[in-house]
């Protein structure tokens, strides 16, 4: 028998290009994958964008027995919730980060980091029922007539803190999303603050420094790009969260001052009117919704990557 | 107060407020998981996995919406997984330095944080308004979608581990890369793999919002993938919203249900890595 076997040798060929074509396929779908959904929700919102034109973007009204729509209300809601939530979890996650890389003990290490990101695994629609049957009457209850009572002589903020403490609203969405988006800013950051050579930080304690002085001085400075990368991440999914604002932040579409107020956002709105909608230019103004979120999401989400990238190339030099 | 006494308070103050982010943290966890076992534990029995989900008012059980979840779940990591293992193949092996698999690996990267419920106006536009009706088929293509960017991303990263020694014996006996990836990296990576294929099924069987507009739900028994079908995750979202003590009850069963899976999938997840890790580490 011969060594090499012209037919075997030919059959394995073939294998190798089926293989590695079939390989390509898949990679080259990620990218058709995103393609589609780019041209789907073009198309899909095409109808309510000839109808409405870029009244669409500026209008607050939402009236399903006129037909009129307009993408204020949930834009407004989507961007206030985000911005409560980024305001919430990251200091808080820069804290958990900081506590893991530069304070805890070597032996609760891992299981402290393994139960935030436990935290990150729980579903959406669980954080959305311990949100409205736990965390907004707790609110209600204690947080929220605080508030009220507290901010109603400074001017400015009392309209911020008006009107009845409902429980939910826009302030409690903020506050599930802070919970929810929390453990992926505090684990990019703990990722990035282990980057930091320990030279760097020894050099800080030889000179006397204070563990607060070498990490706002020495670990802040050296993972600048990853921190802003860990909350544009953080914000990524703020944005797009769908299931647990839906629970909390009571649903209608208007814009009050009050953060108090029930609101909506963009997903929460298609997630509880995309079933129920009649009418092709309900269902196509919702898919522009859709396209809304899409782009926000994406060019946030892209910038985080970026940013990422440029860091694991530095580390990697 | 001098100097060296303000920086020390200065120190201990933001120390201090570093432990209580990672106390708040612990504790929003554990408040969590506490609500669900006092709430849940009370709706669990057997009725939960013999009974239908019932009308509103009456008793009834779960086990229409756990085959049905099951069921897609099982369908979307069958349809997901071997295009996630695929594409990362191609990105670890034959194409890693190409300027395409950059841009893949970037793509990727977003897919894997971009909002789920835009995934299922996808499909709903793909698949829902050309067949004319929610099916089972649609909720699991929407998860599969899911799936890829996970299963994907622990691909790539596992093959990456393997020693490049082991491809290099490979190649020496004239191997082709079909068969050195085949028979050396796919045996020696498994573990990872299929670590990642855990995380996936994690981070699917918990999503709700890709399949409210695309699997819809079912009230009844139904193992037709071409109709409507019941799921844990919509079961909850429309029960625990319901005014009827017993839907709620039910929600609150499901919801335990659900986190306790996915917890323990993650966690297993995890142990599975840790072993990998030490196993490399003394240099097995």
């Amino acid at each position: 028998m011969a060594i090499i076997d012209p037919r075997h040798a030919a059959k394995q060929l073939i294998y190798e290009r089926i293989f590695r074509a079939g390989t390509l396929a898949a990679a080259i779908l990620v990218l058709l994958i995103l393609g589609g959904v780019a041209l789907s929700l073009l198309r899909g919102a095409w109808p309510a964008a000839r109808h409405f034109g870029f009244s669409f973007v500026t209008r607050e009204i939402w009236n399903p027995v006129t037909d009129e729509y307009g993408a204020l209300a949930p834009i407004y809601g989507t961007v206030v919730t985000s911005l409560i939530a980024m305001a919430l979890a990251v200091p808080a996650g820069f804290g958990v980060a900081l506590f893991l890389t530069e304070l805890c003990p070597p032996m609760l290490k891992r299981p402290i980091g393994v139960a935030v990101e436990l935290l990150a695994a729980v579903p959406s629609i669980i954080f959305g029922i311990w949100g409205l049957f736990v965390l907004a009457p707790v609110l209600q209850r204690h947080v929220q007539p605080w508030l009220i009572e507290h901010a109603h002589s400074i001017p400015g903020v009392n309209k911020l803190f008006m009107g009845p403490p409902f429980g939910i609203g826009i302030l409690t969405a903020g506050f599930v999303l802070a919970i929810m988006v929390l453990p992926f800013i505090a684990a990019t950051m703990r990722d990035v603050f282990d980057t930091v050579p320990p030279m760097l930080k020894e050099s800080g304690y030889g000179l006397g420094a204070t563990t607060w002085e070498v990490i706002w001085n020495v670990v802040v400075p050296h993972s600048r790009v990853g921190i802003v990368g860990g909350m544009m991440l953080g914000l990524g999914r703020a944005l797009g969260e769908t299931m647990a604002v839906t629970f909390v932040i009571g649903n209608a579409h208007r814009i009050s001052t009050s953060l108090l107020a029930p609101g909506t956002t963009i997903s929460s709105s298609i997630a509880n009117e995309f079933t129920e909608a009649v009418g092709d230019l309900y269902t196509s103004s919702l898919i522009a919704l859709g396209l809304f979120l899409f782009l926000i999401t994406f060019t946030v989400i892209a910038a985080a990557q970026a940013l990422l990238r440029r860091l694991e190339q530095r580390v990697a030099v | 107060m001098n100097r060296r006494a303000y920086r020390k308070v200065k120190n201990a103050i933001f120390l201090g407020l570093s432990m209580l982010a990672t106390l708040t943290g612990l504790a929003c966890l554990a408040a969590i998981l506490w609500t669900l076992i006092s709430h849940g534990v009370t709706g669990m029995s057997w009725h939960l996995f013999t009974q239908m989900t019932p009308p509103p008012g009456s008793e009834g059980g779960l086990l229409n919406a756990l085959y049905g979840s099951g069921a897609m779940t099982l369908l979307g990591i069958l349809i997901g997984s071997p295009i996630g293992v695929l594409a990362g193949t191609y990105l670890a092996e034959y194409g890693r330095t190409s300027r395409l698999s950059t841009v893949i690996r970037f793509i990727n990267d977003v897919l894997l944080s971009a909002p789920s419920i835009i995934i299922g106006l996808f499909i709903y536009e793909i698949v829902v308004v050309k067949t004319g009706h929610f099916s089972a088929i649609a909720g699991a293509l929407a998860l599969a979608v899911l799936a890829i960017p996970v299963t994907l991303r622990t691909t790539e990263d596992m093959l990456n581990l393997v020693p490049i020694g082991m491809k290099d014996s490979s190649a020496a006996l004239g191997a082709y890369p079909w068969r050195t990836i085949v028979s050396v990296l796919y045996p020696a990576a498994r573990s990872g793999i299929v670590t990642g294929l855990l995380l996936a099924i994690a981070r699917i069987s918990g999503e709700t919002a890709p399949l409210l507009f695309t699997a819809l739900n079912n009230q009844f028994w139904s193992t037709n993938l071409n109709a409507p079908m019941a799921n844990l995750p919509v079961v909850i979202f429309q029960f625990a919203l319901s005014p009827y003590k017993e839907w709620q009850n039910l929600a609150w069963a499901g919801a335990l249900i659900i986190t306790v899976s996915i917890l323990i999938l993650s966690i297993s997840a995890r142990i599975i890595l840790a072993v990998l890790q030490a196993e490399r580490s003394s240099g097995r």
